[in-house]
């Protein structure tokens, strides 16, 4: 009976042991599975299609050019199809959709498509209710939103109509810019630390600085958000004369010293772990202190350091609240003096507008999913680098 | 003598920067206080938001962190002590606590956003739970497991084999052992590392954003499926929204103080307890 109830409760304890892998599973899952729907999705906001004149040899119009169209940007058809010379006509179909009802709708929409010959409507589409071979009109096949225009595209416009433009590089950019200024930022400071830490600090001096820094981890990122808008931003407008304050760089600064925690520990340890024996044969060889530092302790220590460095950039990349409160959110090709826009602050903007399981709210959870991607690989790189530190122990 | 000059300089270096640190730190916290402690009053701790969030006090958003707290406290805790348990007691250095430990260090390095995503999937969405304290708990308790698991286990590891073999010696059966003697000397230091999950969930915003947090409600929470204010979003709030941020801006230091007092709290109790244990352990 007891050797049941041990076993029983191991099983237990294992069900438990399971529980990450489990997490992780889901995430993936979930993730996943909101997001599925993005490239099955048409270009043109839901509810509605395109219609064009029958004689028209238009097939195809791509969202940036339907997005052109619809804002004046393309005046003409020759500009879109070859060998169609007309200028482009926008008709929406709503004042007639309020005056009419279905019937007479559909017959006076046909009326107006087939005697205008550079019309392009967005029509009501109603349970498929237009008949595709009506007289003089041509509905438009719909494209649905390819993979290549969502990551190689450069326009972020999620509520743009009647085409949305789903196009993350700008938002990729941003977080990239923002998370490597960070590190380049963070990593002499940390690594100096790290140093002073490790190899000369005294433990008086050690315990007061392992506290410090345990404290600067434990500030909630909001706090830190909340300074950098209060404190930073105006410093950074007044110091390079800008518009705004709220530029990529101010979120770099903030991002380091968010950073700092990370990189210190993980580099200190790996100092720290240089044998005894490797410093005392340098110093018995004449060189200096310092000597030792840098041409022993550093090389030996290099893969912790590599492995700090990664596990910092990680940090950066997936810092949500920082990057949405000091970095301006312009989703526009990033510099580092202008407002720039990260993906997690992205999701965490948009996703409250979004309608659930609309394409906007689709095109979020995709971009989760890259995100949860880019994070979980520099993981992975930082475990394997520091395995490199272990194997080089032994 | 130039070896010992670039010596000098470069400690220098190191030097002013390990200072630096601890002066960046006491800029943001003496920023914090010196603008936040006005606001401090009993009004502010135990009243309503009133006026646009503009008069009163934050008490809802300190209900509803705690209620956040203790409710993600009971998904992560017995669940990150059972499987700390099972890695290090169970299977110790075997594969399945290799692929454990790696998995939870990966669940570790999912940025929030990412678990707020997954929440307003799962809890929100497909268990129709709607914004509640119980879809944020949730969130908010498989966000900290990692860390749970990561200091059970060190707690767990810190139990000299000794203690173990001996009380199989005395004819004890293994989970006998767990319960009456692994358990017991590892306690002070699991409770640290749950005091060090409590402080990382109170100050978390990203992952409630879409789970629980409320604009504004100024009123307690009734039930597990309400919605509540919580502090870190009630600061985003006050800081990034409303219509009169300059005027705001009295509140949200005064937010920000009580927060960082509560993080902080949290993290100085966990040290004391690991120091108090560690010296009291030592004299035995």
């Amino acid at each position: 009976m007891k050797k049941i109830i041990e076993k029983a409760i191991e099983k237990i304890f294992a069900f438990s042991g399971m529980v990450t892998t489990v997490t992780i599973l889901l995430i993936i899952a979930f993730l996943f599975k909101e997001g599925a729907g993005l490239f099955n999705s048409p270009v043109v906001e839901k509810g509605y299609v395109l219609c064009v004149n029958a004689n028209n040899p238009v097939e195809h119009i791509s969202s940036a050019d339907i997005k052109k169209i619809f804002n004046s940007v393309i005046e003409d058809w020759s500009e879109v199809t070859s060998g169609f010379d007309e200028k482009i006509e926008l008709f929406y179909d709503e004042k007639i959709l309020n005056n009419y009802g279905k019937d007479e709708w559909r017959a006076k929409i046909g009326e107006k498509i087939a005697s205008t010959p550079g019309i392009i409507a967005l029509v009501h589409d109603y349970e498929k209710s237009l008949p595709k071979n009506f007289e003089g009109v041509k509905i438009l096949e719909e494209n649905t939103i390819l993979p290549k225009d969502f990551f190689l595209g450069f326009e972020w416009l999620p509520t743009s109509k009647p085409a949305p433009q789903f196009g993350v590089m700008p938002l990729i950019l941003g977080t990239l810019l923002v998370s490597f200024v960070a590190i380049l930022l963070a990593t002499p400071l940390g690594i100096g630390v790290a140093i002073y830490l490790s190899e000369l600090a005294q433990s008086r001096v050690r315990d007061i600085l392992k506290p410090t820094i345990e404290l600067l981890a434990g500030i909630p990122s909001v706090v830190y958000g909340f300074f950098g808008l209060v404190v930073l931003v105006p410093i950074i407008q007044k110091t390079f004369n800008l518009n705004v304050g709220e530029t990529a760089l101010t979120g770099s600064i903030i991002l380091a010293i968010m950073a700092l925690p990370t990189i210190i520990t993980v580099a200190e340890d790996a100092m720290r772990s240089t044998p005894r024996a490797m410093r005392e044969a340098s110093l018995a060889l004449g060189a200096t202190h310092w000597q030792t530092i840098y041409k022993v302790v550093i090389p030996y220590a290099a893969s912790g350091i590599s492995a700090a460095v990664v596990l910092g950039i990680g940090r950066a990349i997936g810092e949500t609240m920082v990057a949405l409160m000091v970095t301006g959110n312009a989703a526009r090709l990033p510099k580092l003096f202008e407002p720039v826009r990260t993906i997690p602050a992205t999701i965490a903007a948009e996703l409250g507008e979004a309608p659930g399981g609309g394409v906007h709210y689709q095109a979020l959870f995709v971009l989760g999913c890259a995100l949860f991607l880019i994070t979980m690989a520099i993981s992975i790189t930082a475990e394997l680098i520091s395995k490199r530190q272990h194997n080089k122990g032994l | 003598m130039n070896r010992k000059l670039s010596q000098k300089i470069a400690f220098w270096i190191f030097r002013i920067l390990g200072w630096a640190v601890v002066g960046i730190l006491l800029w943001i916290l003496g920023f914090i206080v010196y603008n936040g402690i006005g606001v401090i009053s009993l009004e502010f701790i135990f009243d309503s938001p009133r006026n646009g969030m503009l008069e009163g006090g934050i008490f809802p958003a300190i209900v509803g962190t705690f209620c956040l707290i203790i409710g993600s406290m009971i998904v992560a805790f017995p669940l990150g002590v059972m499987s700390a348990i099972y890695t290090n007691e169970y299977v110790r250095d075997g594969k399945i606590s290799r692929f454990i430990r790696m998995m939870t260090n990966n669940l570790g390095s999912i940025p929030s956003i990412v678990f707020g995503l997954f929440g307003m999937a799962l809890f929100v969405r497909a268990m129709s739970w709607g914004d509640s304290i119980i879809a944020g708990s949730f969130t908010l308790g498989l966000l900290v497991l990692p860390l749970v698991i990561r200091t059970t286990e060190e707690a767990l590891r810190m139990v000299p084999d000794a203690l173990r073999t001996g009380s199989y010696a005395l004819g004890a059966s293994k989970l006998q052992t767990i319960r009456y003697v692994v358990l017991p000397t590892a306690f002070p230091n699991i409770v640290t590392g749950l005091i060090l999950s409590v402080g990382r969930v109170s100050g978390e915003t990203a992952p409630i954003l879409f789970t629980v947090a409320a604009f504004f409600l100024p009123r307690l929470p009734s039930s597990v499926f309400d919605q509540v204010m919580a502090l870190p979003y009630h600061l985003y709030v006050l800081s990034t929204s409303g219509s009169n941020l300059e005027a705001q801006r009295p509140m949200a230091y005064g937010t920000a103080l009580v927060l960082i007092t509560l993080v902080l709290i949290i993290n100085f109790t966990a040290s004391l307890i690991r120091k108090y244990f560690s010296k009291k352990h030592g004299a035995v």
